[in-house]
């Protein structure tokens, strides 16, 4: 009976939750069909009709895409030794960034973590996050007005005899990892702010010199979290072409995309799976170190 | 002591560019002498009496609130689905998720504004800015509520049916009200993500429209303008204390739950197998 | 209990999967051959001008579409202006592929593909009333009219500049010796700026005409493979050397300013910009009255009208206001080049100005090559010229 009155006055909420109850299928579905429609459908989708068009080529003239299957995009990826400079370098610019900002990040977010006060950890979290806020071009800007030849820099040096890098490949190693720093020390503080200060002091209790228990304790718990912040340092110098530019005549991998979007774009989506198989092979290693696991 | 003069290295490399930009806003003269030969507060004058700075401005505010909320939404249905069940594929979503974000930002625009241009013939616009946005904008808002949700026992939400609440009374009483301080700081950080892009915006915007970032590239260009976007970033950097410092407080209120503030889009994702 | 992997999201996955390969397969059989018929002879002119729709959007280089006209040329029509500023014509054709934009200031290095790839539209010279005292050795020319059909109004000329700061670079050069010869070049190591293009491959072989004439050079945008790697050599030598390639007008400015680099080719533009803030620079033919030895290479831009452009009538407005004597003479001062409306000599602050920059001495731009898009086909009865996606990919490797 009272029952029966229960159920006569359920909401309309009540009975569309009612439809979704045991049914874990339509609970998923309902779900997932947002986010996975987004990044498939409309995300992923839109990237496969780019990189199919790697396999097509374009008129010389008129710019026009020529929708036949052709190899002649990788042949001249492969034969021309100019584009394995180019993967080459910025390869190899996106590991040096990354492991200069490993290492200068470290000592701050291990600051932040198990030495600052509660103000003074709010302070530094703020005082992070802040630069995060001012544009990406005017700091690649004003570096590069740093970097000038009648810049800040060189001002600074010349008195004791020393000279700046100037624009170049070091330039663009230093802005970079000025730029993704804050991207690194924040998720190494999360990492560290999770280790139980227990397990240091048991560390020390036992006999460790400061450096065995960074090195024995310290750095193998905060591992995953180094390569979680180095997916960001990595991917965003991988694919940057704007910073480059500002400081440097380098080519990478971003720029000779660039100067081919517009008059050879199946060339430019050959390119572009370059940077595409690189990140997802790093990706993976990320992963099967950890970094996407929840310690 | 080592440590104290290793963070202090690593402040003043943070610091003294920002200072730079400072001090050229300031700076009396258009080709950014240095040292300045004098200063003067007349860019900041033009800059709040530019109108396209202004509109651009509010471009980018429109556009990232319209990409935070759709990452908000996107970003917190994923984490629940896949915080909360099993099925084929939980741990691609992660994978996937992150994917916008990773990928070189040159082909995530260009293959977006080709969709959009050649296949749905749709034209560029605001509208096809936020897509763009709130593509990379959700692994922001995901990582931080899987982590969240990982720390919240799913118990409290057995409890809650046990007791009779229904899924979306159980969702607002219960699990939302845990996940809403990691919502709030994943969506700032979203924000600033969406309101600094450079690059896929410039493949997504239309003709007639600028957001702020576009405004500066176009204008790092103009020689005359220069100095106007160094006033306009140390405003920009002025103003953003206050929603930096709510990102933190939020994140704070538990202490030592991961994905606060800004860090929320580095810490890990799910995929426990 | 509930943890059964699989059958339920298995099937959802596999659907999605199955979706993005149709997606593909949609993709790849669209149009089974070439895309190539676009552009020319199935577009109309507009046949008159109508209403002003109320916007314009335009595409142009840094200094042309400055408020100085544009905001009389709102007042006047009701077409409130919009302007993207490029830095290159690959960026320009580019843009204009979008259909966003109603019109565009285009050099001959963009005005061909364009008109190939469908993108532009044919402009009835009629309708414009301004275009019958444009310079006559303006009109109908290869650059600006395909096949007898005029594509675009004149907007002027000029030649790319040698600039060098008068402090550091002595004696005053008067060839291009400066940045190509090893010799020379070698002293201003890391201090010379190079336009960053592939149409620069010109300025090298237009050196190479005049300096290696057994190579036959006669058009340096027309290169058979031998000229073409002898130009492509001469560029890989000049790179050591460079001490920065430029797109961006101020780029090149601040670079100069600052002491960066000392010597390069440059516009009129960023001379001026430079001389405002009392930077010692010269610069050929601006202060000396005369083309390197060996000429020069230049622009001479056409304003084109989008095909399907969403604001006609605005974009026949704004061609016709553009050449207008008034405007022309203020757009031709500001940026620093001949114009293109004789009438417009008259309206200039500087009455020397037009002499200065030999608008009305035909012979002069004889030594000025100007951009034109590189094709296989030279008119030389042979197809076997390097074609526009050689240079690029050329100035790819010479780049490094």
């Amino acid at each position: 009976m009272a029952s029966e009155a229960v159920l006569r006055r359920r909401s309309a909420g009540h009975r569309l939750a009612g439809l979704f109850h045991g049914r874990r299928r339509l609970q998923i579905g309902a779900l997932l069909a947002g986010p996975i429609g987004w990044l498939v459908i409309g995300y992923l989708g839109s990237l496969a009709l780019l990189l199919v068009a790697a396999f097509w080529s374009v008129d010389p003239l008129s710019g026009l895409t020529v929708k036949e299957f052709t190899l002649e995009n990788f042949e001249a990826l492969f034969n021309e030794p100019v584009y394995r400079t180019i993967v080459w370098r910025t390869i190899r610019t996106a590991l040096l960034v990354t492991m200069t900002d490993a290492i200068i990040a470290f000592p701050i977010a291990f600051y932040m973590a198990k030495v600052a006060s509660r103000r003074g950890k709010a302070l530094l979290v703020v005082g992070i996050l802040l630069p995060l806020w001012s544009s990406y071009l005017v700091k690649v800007y004003a570096w590069r007005t740093l970097l000038s030849a009648g810049g800040a820099i060189n001002w600074a040096l010349e008195p004791i005899g020393l000279h700046g890098p100037g624009y170049g490949t070091t330039a663009v190693w230093l802005v970079f990892s000025y730029l993704w720093l804050p991207y690194m020390i924040l998720p190494i503080y999360a990492g560290l702010e999770r280790i139980p200060n227990s397990l240091i002091s048991a560390s020390e209790d036992l006999g460790a010199s400061p450096f065995t228990t960074f090195r024995r304790v310290i750095l193998p718990l905060s591992f995953p979290a180094v390569v979680a912040g180095s997916i960001f340092t990595f991917s965003l110098t991988l694919g940057d072409y704007i910073t480059p530019r500002l400081v440097s005549n380098d080519q990478f991998i971003g720029n000779v995309i660039f100067s081919n979007i517009a008059n050879n774009q199946p060339f430019a989506a050959a390119l572009a799976m370059v940077p595409i198989v690189v990140m997802i092979a790093y990706l993976l290693v990320a992963r099967k170190l950890g970094a996407f696991e929840h310690v | 002591m080592m440590l104290r003069v290793a963070v202090a290295v690593g402040l003043a490399f943070i610091y003294i560019p920002l200072i730079v930009i400072v001090i050229y806003a300031f700076n009396s003269s258009k080709i950014l002498e240095w040292p300045p030969p004098g200063f003067t507060t007349h860019w900041f004058s033009q800059a709040f009496k530019d109108e396209a700075a202004r509109e651009a401005f509010f471009t980018s505010i429109k556009a990232g609130i319209a990409a935070t909320a759709i990452a908000l939404v996107l970003g917190t249905l994923a984490s629940l689905a896949v915080a909360r069940q099993r099925f084929f594929g939980r741990e691609t979503i992660s994978f996937l998720v992150i994917l916008p974000i990773a990928l070189p930002g040159i082909v995530t625009g260009v293959a977006i504004s080709n969709t959009f241009t050649q296949v749905l013939d749709v034209p560029l616009s605001l509208f096809t800015v936020i897509v763009g946005h709130a593509t990379f904008c959700i692994v922001v808002v995901y990582n931080n509520a899987v982590a969240r949700l990982r720390r919240l026992s799913g118990s409290f939400e057995e409890a809650s049916a046990d007791l009779g609440a229904h899924t979306w009374q159980t969702f607002r009483y219960v699990t939302f009200p845990g996940m809403k301080s990691a919502l709030i700081a994943g969506g700032l950080l979203a924000f600033a993500l969406s309101f600094d892009e450079i690059i896929v915006t410039n493949f997504t915007i239309g003709a007639g429209e600028q957001t702020l970032p576009i405004w500066i590239f176009s204008n790092l260009f103009r020689p005359h303008e220069l100095p106007i976007v160094n006033a306009v970033a140390v405003v920009m950097v002025l103003i953003s204390i206050i929603p930096v410092y709510l990102a933190h407080r939020l994140g704070g209120e538990d202490a030592g739950a991961p994905g606060r503030g800004g860090g929320g889009v580095e810490t890990e994702a799910t995929a426990v197998p | 209990m509930r943890s059964r992997r699989g059958n339920p999201a298995r099937a959802a996955w596999l659907v999605l999967a199955g979706l993005v390969v149709v997606m593909l397969a949609i993709a790849g059989c669209g149009g089974g051959g070439s895309d190539t018929t676009g552009g020319g002879s199935s577009d109309e002119a507009l046949q008159k001008v109508g209403k002003g729709e109320g916007q314009l959007n335009l595409i142009s280089w840094a200094g042309y579409v400055e408020p100085e006209w544009t905001k009389p040329f709102e007042q006047e029509t009701g077409c409130k202006v919009s302007d993207k500023e490029a830095g290159t014509s690959d960026e320009m054709v580019e843009l204009m592929k979008t259909g966003q934009y109603d019109g565009v200031s285009a050099s001959g290095n963009a005005t061909a593909r364009m008109v190939a790839a469908g993108t532009v539209a044919p402009v009835n010279t009629d309708l414009v009333p301004n275009y019958k005292t444009v310079f006559s050795d303006l009109k109908d020319q290869p650059y600006n009219t395909f096949e007898g059909v005029n594509y675009g109004i004149p907007h002027g000329r000029g030649a790319n500049l040698l600039m060098w700061n008068k402090d550091d670079v002595k004696p005053a050069p008067d060839s291009w010796d400066v940045m190509f010869d090893p010799k020379v070049a070698a002293k201003y190591k890391g201090k010379i700026s190079v336009y960053d293009e592939s149409s620069y491959i010109a300025d090298a072989a237009m050196y190479l005409k005049f300096h290696q004439p057994d190579l036959g050079i006669e058009n340096p945008y027309e290169l058979n493979e031998e000229q073409f790697n002898a130009a492509i050599d001469l560029l890989k030598e000049q790179q050591a050397n460079v001490g920065e390639y430029w797109s961006e007008a101020a780029k090149q400015i601040s670079a100069f300013a600052g002491g960066d680099v000392t010597v390069g080719t440059t516009w009129q533009y960023q001379y001026f910009a430079l001389k405002e803030e009392g930077a010692p620079m010269e610069a050929s033919p601006a202060s000396q009255g005369f083309l390197p030895k060996e000429g020069a290479t230049g622009w001479s831009d056409t304003w084109m009208i989008a095909k399907d452009a969403k604001h006609p009538n605005c974009m026949y407005e704004w061609m016709n206001w553009i050449i207008s004597p008034k405007a022309n003479a203020e757009v031709a001062e500001y940026f620093g080049e001949a114009p293109a409306q004789e009438l417009a000599c008259k309206e200039t602050a500087n009455p020397n100005f037009c002499k200065e920059y030999h608008a009305e001495e035909p012979d002069f731009w004889k030594r000025v090559y100007y951009w034109e898009t590189p094709l296989a086909d030279c008119g030389n009865g042979e197809e076997d010229c390097m074609d526009y996606n050689d240079w690029v990919k050329a100035w790819t490797s010479i780049k490094g």
